[in-house]
């Protein structure tokens, strides 16, 4: 029926809630360039005045660490306890520490 | 990140020598048993994974042919108001369709691939839009009975043990709400009105009752995939616990717009503290779903007619992008 077999490229739409917050992924979209990007993000995500700012990130372009080696990417993190401050036993006497 | 590299992950995994594919399914049940969310990247069963794309993409499909038999009365709505909130609506249906394939790429399949299956006729899409929309109240029936039935499924379904899916649902039952409200007060205002639009709530009550209990799709003894998806934590509720609750939800709204709803064997039981209604048609539910609805040939002749007359604004677009690219290209060479 189509042969427009390939999609244009993918973009992952970041959204700033309003001011003071961090732009927060939302979902993707393709669009052919970067403006269309941003117009079809205000369209598709912004219908409601959910955002201030828009980002779009081509999906390409996105660096993103494996699942399967989770484990020990994170895994060093894991037995220091000590960057906690509940890690300190301190007495009750001692206020506001 | 949603697309990237899924091809090869499943495979890889596998090739693992340490785990056999018993192992890795065990650990997956586990996680979805402790109500943790499988991403995309993550390891999942084939059958996992074709289910979703599935579901996803038969959901997607919905939407977007869902708009068809709103869209018909946008020109013809009563008032300025009402033609404003209906292209809304329908503006919603189209974005819902958008998050929709968008969480069913992160599976590692294209639009482009779902949407061919669509126009081809080979894809399945909700049996509901198959019926016609011959009044204004059959606006108002849609929003109050079919996106009502709608947002019963989809709640369940803001829970998915799939992550992208269970987002998109988050958002869009957010928007479904506004549907259903809107198509209540259309009939709620028709209901209060003259005798003639009084009889068109009522004729478009008996038109969408029945074919929206089917929406809930097969009774649970007939439904073939209810239980693994029950297990996969996909499904969280039956077809026909959903629908039952529907039913009771909805008759109370129907009494107090003073209609009646189409069924002589429905009564309160008061042990239960349920509505028993009577025996849907499941034949007629099978005859819309293999395409000999009221509506199929037309629906998919509009998706056809609007791919086909849109292509040259893609065209287009594409051309102008890649015209740019090259200009910035010839630019930085220089």
């Amino acid at each position: 029926m189509s042969d427009e077999r390939s999609d244009w490229p993918l973009y992952e739409i970041f959204i700033r809630a309003k001011s003071g917050l961090d732009h927060k992924h939302v979902g993707s979209l393709h669009a052919t360039d970067a403006r269309m990007a941003i117009e079809h993000a205000r369209d598709l995500y912004t219908r409601r005045q959910e955002g201030v700012s828009i980002w779009a990130v081509r999906s390409a372009d996105i660096v993103a660490s494996d699942p399967a080696d989770a484990d020990s990417l994170f895994e060093p993190a894991r037995d220091k306890v000590y960057r906690h401050p509940t890690f300190y036993d301190i007495p009750d006497e001692v206020k506001t520490l | 990140m949603y697309t990237q590299g899924l091809d090869s992950l499943g495979k890889d995994c596998l090739r693992d020598p340490a785990q056999d594919a018993g192992a890795l399914e065990r650990s997956f049940q586990a996680r979805v048993d402790a109500e943790d969310k499988i991403e995309p990247k993550d390891w999942m069963p084939e059958a996992y994974r074709r289910t979703l794309v599935r579901q996803i993409s038969q959901h997607a499909h919905s939407e977007i042919v869902g708009m068809l038999p709103e869209g018909n009365w946008i020109t013809r709505a009563p008032s300025l108001l009402r033609k404003a909130i209906l292209i809304a609506k329908v503006q919603d249906e189209g974005g819902h369709g958008a998050y929709l394939y968008s969480a069913a790429e992160t599976l590692g399949v294209s639009r482009a691939e779902l949407v061919d299956q669509l126009l081809e006729g080979k894809a399945k899409y909700s049996s509901i839009f198959n019926y016609p929309t011959p009044t204004w109240a059959d606006v108002g029936a849609i929003g109050w009975l079919v996106d009502g039935a709608a947002i019963m499924n989809q709640i369940p379904l803001c829970r998915c043990s799939y992550g992208p899916y269970a987002r998109a649902m988050v958002r869009i039952c957010k928007e479904e709400s506004f549907h259903q409200r809107q198509g209540y007060e259309i009939m709620l205002r028709l209901s209060r009105g003259t005798a003639a639009q009084r009889d068109m709530a009522q004729s478009a009550l008996d038109r969408w009752w029945w074919p929206s209990l089917m929406m809930f799709g097969p009774s649970d003894a007939e439904s073939k995939h209810g239980a693994q998806s029950m297990r996969w934590k996909i499904k969280r509720f039956s077809n026909d616990e959903l629908r039952q609750k529907f039913v009771d939800f909805t008759v109370p709204q129907a009494d107090f717009l003073g209609l009646k709803v189409p069924d002589p064997e429905l009564r309160w039981d008061d042990a239960a503290q349920h509505y028993r209604f009577g025996a849907i048609d499941w034949n007629e539910f099978e005859q819309v779903l293999k395409g000999h609805g009221p509506c199929n040939r037309e629906r998919l002749d509009a998706r056809r007619r609007a791919h086909e007359e849109g292509r040259w604004v893609r065209e287009a677009a594409a051309a102008w992008a890649a015209k740019q690219a090259a200009r910035a290209a010839a630019t930085e060479a220089a």
